[in-house]
């Protein structure tokens, strides 16, 4: 159990990562990444959110909407979960945790409309379980491990695109693809290196998916 | 009478080049990158979205002044996941084939920033009328550009043009263009065209700041820190 859960995780940053392969969560990848502090700030917020709205709306979605036939009212719900837990989060932090909201919270109000974090909520009751044959879905601890695994894939590509940005910005591209074209055409040779990594976690730990 | 008309004129038509939704707010990426594999997936998203954006934008416009300001983004968010909810089942009973294709993008339509970017800009100011030209311009706007970003990626990824094969297959497809490294690198190329079609025209483009046009950016502490 522990090295599928393993391989969950790690398949989440380096095959199926987030931003690189999966597009989601492009606008603060495009937007914050040009510093590194702001890169790890708003990373760090994403893993936080990501795991705690993953173990709200799994609970919720399957000992409440299920039983009671609304499961389709899951994006509903979900994001008003995820708003919620937002602003929850801020006032807890702002309140008992000053050091931390200093650093983190101004990345939060980014993060409702953050379409990483809704999706990561929809995709845990979507994709096939490997740990249990029987479960519909992915089981509580399969949800966690891969959220967990999308926020850490989420920093890796935001860590990685900032040092790309630096040296971009020294770059000089022809006129009109100053700005934003450039930093996409290069954000597409980072793609590129992410997909190297697709088969390398089923060899290595001996999983067919 | 005349000038209303060319009014609402310009509102239909601003989401076409000058305030393109995709390439010039660079609003709705993720989906623009996700989806954009082939014709008739974009196509579906562009008019998945384009009805999602008419309909949260006739009714935010129709209660603005019922929603009290401090609550507006939690009201609009909600209106938005209901259109969306309807949308999803519809074309999950009648479209099957572009339900699995779009997958989880269908459901994100939530959260996709032009909706919500709209319903904060536009629905929330002006009138009913108004809100849904703006709602059926941004949304031309949107499918036609993705279409547009399809069609190159499907025929030079595929060989092939809403299934059909157009170029021969004795001619190897440049398969990356269909994964995700050609979604980025087909968007800069169509990003860098919108922009050097602007200053062509005489005008000059704003300079673009990823911040700019996200619905958020108004209120967002975050804005400063790049």
């Amino acid at each position: 159990m522990a090295i599928k859960l393993a391989f969950i995780f790690f398949s989440m940053i380096l095959v199926n990562n987030y931003v690189l392969v999966k597009f989601l969560g492009i606008c603060p990848f495009l937007g914050v990444s040009g510093k590194l502090n702001s890169a790890v700030g708003m990373s760090v917020a994403v893993i936080f959110v990501m795991v705690l709205a993953t173990a709200t709306t799994w609970p919720v979605y399957t000992y409440l909407l299920v039983p009671n036939g609304l499961a389709y009212l899951n994006n509903i719900s979900f994001i008003l979960i995820i708003a919620v837990l937002v602003q929850l989060v801020e006032i807890v932090l702002r309140k008992f945790v000053p050091p931390l909201y200093k650093a983190l919270g101004i990345y939060l109000p980014l993060i409702t409309t953050n379409c990483a974090v809704l999706g990561v909520t929809i995709l845990n009751i979507e994709t096939a379980s490997i740990v249990d044959a029987t479960a519909p879905y992915y089981t509580f601890p399969e949800a966690l491990v891969c959220a967990a695994g999308a926020g850490v894939g989420f920093g890796v590509a935001m860590v990685l695109f900032s040092g790309v940005r630096r040296a971009l910005d020294r770059a000089q591209p022809p006129k009109s693809f100053e700005g934003l074209p450039i930093t996409l055409v290069s954000a597409a040779i980072s793609s590129v290196s992410f997909m190297g990594f697709g088969g390398l976690l089923e060899n290595l730990f001996n999983i067919s998916v | 009478m005349e000038k209303k008309n060319t009014g609402l004129m310009t509102i239909l038509t601003n989401g076409l080049l000058k305030e393109n939704p995709v390439l010039r707010l660079v609003l709705g990426t993720c989906p623009t990158l996700a989806v954009t594999t082939a014709v008739f997936n974009g196509l579906g998203m562009g008019v998945a979205a384009t009805f999602v954006l008419i309909c949260s934008n006739i009714v935010i416009s129709a209660l603005r002044k019922i929603i009290p300001s401090q609550v507006r983004l939690p009201c609009f968010i909600v209106i938005i996941a209901s259109f969306v909810t309807l949308v999803h089942m519809l074309i999950r009973a009648y479209v099957p084939a572009l339900n699995s294709a779009l997958g989880v993008y269908l459901p994100l339509i939530t959260v996709n920033c032009i909706i919500l970017g709209r319903a904060e800009m536009f629905a929330s100011k002006n009138g009913v009328a108004a809100s849904a030209l703006d709602g059926l311009g941004m949304g031309i706007g949107f499918t036609i550009t993705l279409v547009l970003m399809s069609a190159v990626r499907e025929l030079v990824g595929a060989g092939t043009f809403l299934g059909i094969q157009i170029i021969p297959a004795s001619v190897a497809p440049v398969g990356v263009m269909v994964l995700p490294p050609g979604g980025f690198f087909v968007f800069g190329i169509f990003m860098a065209l919108a922009i050097f079609l602007e200053r062509k025209m005489g005008k000059d483009p704003t300079p673009d700041a990823a911040c700019g046009a996200c619905p958020s950016a108004e209120f967002c502490p975050a804005k400063g820190v790049e």
